[in-house]
């Protein structure tokens, strides 16, 4: 018997955590893991409703998040290659001139 | 109905008997593709340590024991070491969902023969199957060698583009069977079609001999084993992802594929051979004996085919390779998808 | 109380990677991290009785997504982060906005549930494939078919980039031109 608020807690953490990644870390594939890391988290607030309200609508929305994810990933990954074999790093700080 | 800790014991006698025999099986494996490779390419093959050279197999892991253990300089340490064990982990997990036989009552337990029965248990193996990539790239990426990287790259790639052609084969099976359940899909294969041909998915005309057929093409490029070994040839690249691998890490990857194919194997005989359905008669012992022989003998018919094959056929080059995936065996395996569903749904 | 104890084991599991991803600097260590963030959120889905998720968490997320993130950490080989005067200030803020920010989601998400309930697995609401399928086939079919043309587009997106990249000149080096492809 665990109480759902546990399963919101948990998942408010984990959303905080990525949050917080995004806007210290400095790598931009570290930055998008945690975008990762923040999708994560509410697909698990999504699944805890679900068991809430009996109704597996959140379920599916989960599904629909994780699909979403995957053609994000892959999209950005290729802007990332692109932006790494141009400016030859992959530092945040660095990729600030819209001109080399 | 059982207690808590009668299923724990039970289950950890199941899982200590099902490690016993996966083990002498990869073991014993080993033992007979050199035999068979050896009498395809006309010679005998290990002989001289016991008797038909049955004892190969333990002379090879105490070589493996003694050799020296070589870590290469510069390479990411924990990486290193945490590839094999992630590999075999793997490797050895799946045959935790494979049933072997019927539900069998020993000493007043009743138990099925699989260590869990779990509803979605073709998933779980399809995502163990997925998760499998991560041992190889790991492995060439962490030993900071270039043939090392290029065979891990050349290997993850095939892998991960085999799965899906792997996965959508599967599904005509469970769009006949109904479910994902591993023992409902055997016992949805039980009975007689006209009374002698055995209801196998395998003789569900036209579309599931297609879709062995993909099967055993997908499998044979996710256990990277002939005519997909490209990326682990010695006449190649070294030897692929783990060429700077030594003593016992090398023995896990060798085990790790052995186990990769008895649980390849293992999957094809339940979708598609009808898992442990054979003649079956004579007294109680024999009775709940003689499906698991029939299994036993299923997989190791399966075996002793990528073995053939792999004595027989040449390799694909790596262009030639992903070809076949992306551009032949995904359009046949979804358009298999298609006409099963279109038949199961003109039946209804 | 069995699932009391497993929900502690996997959350804390789950606490931990994602705090160790920020931690490490090398990127692959963060990327290896957040599989096991995504493999004990998959445990907590079987939790919940999400097992159709759960498998789809495993094979999607963790088996095809990271493995896509691994390569291109492999590929393109930066190392380590850099310390600048930056990052280390923004360590220094870091702690204080997580537990700010997860105080102030966890608090809002407790006390405005208007029916909060406790999680049991019996084995009576349970997400099925079928039950699953029955949904995303029937009410939510036009989404299905929309995140099918969205895949559709990534992959274009993702071939477009990737191949117009290769042919643009690095800073400094001389303008080369594209190698002849031969089939």
């Amino acid at each position: 018997m665990v109480p759902i608020s546990y399963y919101l807690v948990l998942s408010a953490i984990l959303f905080a955590l990525g949050v917080v990644g995004f806007l210290i870390k400095r790598n931009l594939i570290t930055l998008f893991m945690s975008i990762e890391l923040m999708l994560n988290g509410v697909n698990l607030a999504f699944v805890a409703f679900a068991w809430q309200w009996k109704s597996l609508n959140g379920q599916v929305f989960v599904f629909f998040v994780m699909v979403v994810a995957a053609a994000e990933a892959a999209v950005g990954l290729a802007i990332i290659i692109a932006v790494f074999r141009t400016r030859e790093t992959l530092n945040v700080d660095r990729v600030n001139l819209l001109k080399l | 109905m059982l207690t808590i800790t009668t299923f724990v014991i039970v289950s950890v006698i199941k899982i200590v008997i099902a490690l016993a025999v996966l083990l002498t099986a990869v073991a014993y494996s080993t033992w007979l593709e050199r035999k068979l490779v050896g009498h395809i390419q006309n010679r005998w093959g290990p002989q001289r340590v016991g008797p038909f050279g049955l004892l190969q197999p333990l002379a090879d892991g105490l070589k493996f024991i003694f050799k020296e253990d070589l870590t290469p300089p510069q390479a990411y340490k924990t990486l290193y070491i945490a590839a094999p064990i992630l590999s075999l982990a793997l490797a050895l997990t799946s045959i935790s969902l494979v049933p072997i036989g019927n539900w069998v009552t020993v000493g007043g337990v009743e138990t099925p023969l699989e260590i869990t029965d779990v509803n979605i248990g073709l998933l779980i193996i399809l995502g163990i199957t997925s998760l499998g990539v991560y041992g190889i790239a790991l492995a060439g990426w962490s030993s900071n060698s270039k043939y090392s990287l290029l065979g891990s790259l050349r290997a993850s790639a095939q892998m991960v583009s085999y799965e899906i052609a792997l996965g959508l084969s599967l599904v005509g099976v469970l769009i006949m069977s109904g479910s994902l359940n591993l023992r409902e899909i055997v016992e949805a294969q039980g009975g007689h079609i006209a009374g002698f041909i055995p209801r196998w998915n395998i003789f569900r005309w036209p579309t599931q001999i297609v879709a062995f057929f993909i099967y055993l093409a997908a499998a044979f490029a996710e256990t990277n084993r002939v005519p997909f070994d490209l990326p682990e040839a010695e006449t190649e690249l070294v030897a692929g992802y783990h060429t700077e691998y030594s003593s016992m890490k090398f023995a896990m990857f060798f085990m790790a594929e052995y186990a990769n194919m008895i649980t390849v194997a293992c999957i094809a005989t339940l979708l598609f051979l009808g898992g442990w359905y054979g003649p079956a008669f004579g007294p109680w012992w024999l009775e709940n004996l003689l499906p698991v022989f029939w299994f036993a003998l299923k997989v190791f018919c399966f075996i002793f085919l990528y073995i053939w094959i792999r004595g027989t056929l040449p390799r694909f080059r790596y262009d030639q390779l992903m070809a076949f995936g992306w551009k032949f065996l995904f359009p046949i395996a979804v358009a298999n998808v298609l006409l099963t569903s279109l038949i199961v749904a003109l039946q209804k | 109380m069995l699932q009391l104890v497993l929900f502690f084991v996997f959350g804390t599991i789950a606490v931990a990677a994602a705090v160790n991803l920020l931690a490490q600097r090398h990127p692959i260590n963060s990327a290896l991290s957040l599989i096991v963030v995504m493999a004990s959120v998959a445990a907590l889905f079987l939790l919940m009785g999400a097992e159709f998720l759960a498998a789809i968490q495993v094979i999607v997320y963790a088996g095809a997504i990271m493995v896509l993130f691994v390569f291109v950490i492999m590929l393109l080989n930066a190392g380590e982060e850099e310390r600048t005067p930056g990052s280390r200030i923004a360590k220094l803020l870091g702690f204080p906005a997580v537990v700010l920010l997860a105080g102030f989601l966890a608090w809002t998400l407790v006390t405005r549930n208007p029916y909060p309930v406790a999680v049991n697995l019996t084995g009576r609401f349970v997400g099925s494939p079928a039950l699953i399928a029955q949904l995303l086939f029937r009410d939510f079919l036009l989404p299905f078919e929309v995140t099918s043309v969205l895949i559709l587009i990534a992959i274009m997106g993702a071939v477009v980039l990737a191949s117009s990249a290769g042919t643009t000149a690095g800073p400094g080096s001389p303008e080369r031109p594209p190698a002849k492809r031969e089939s």
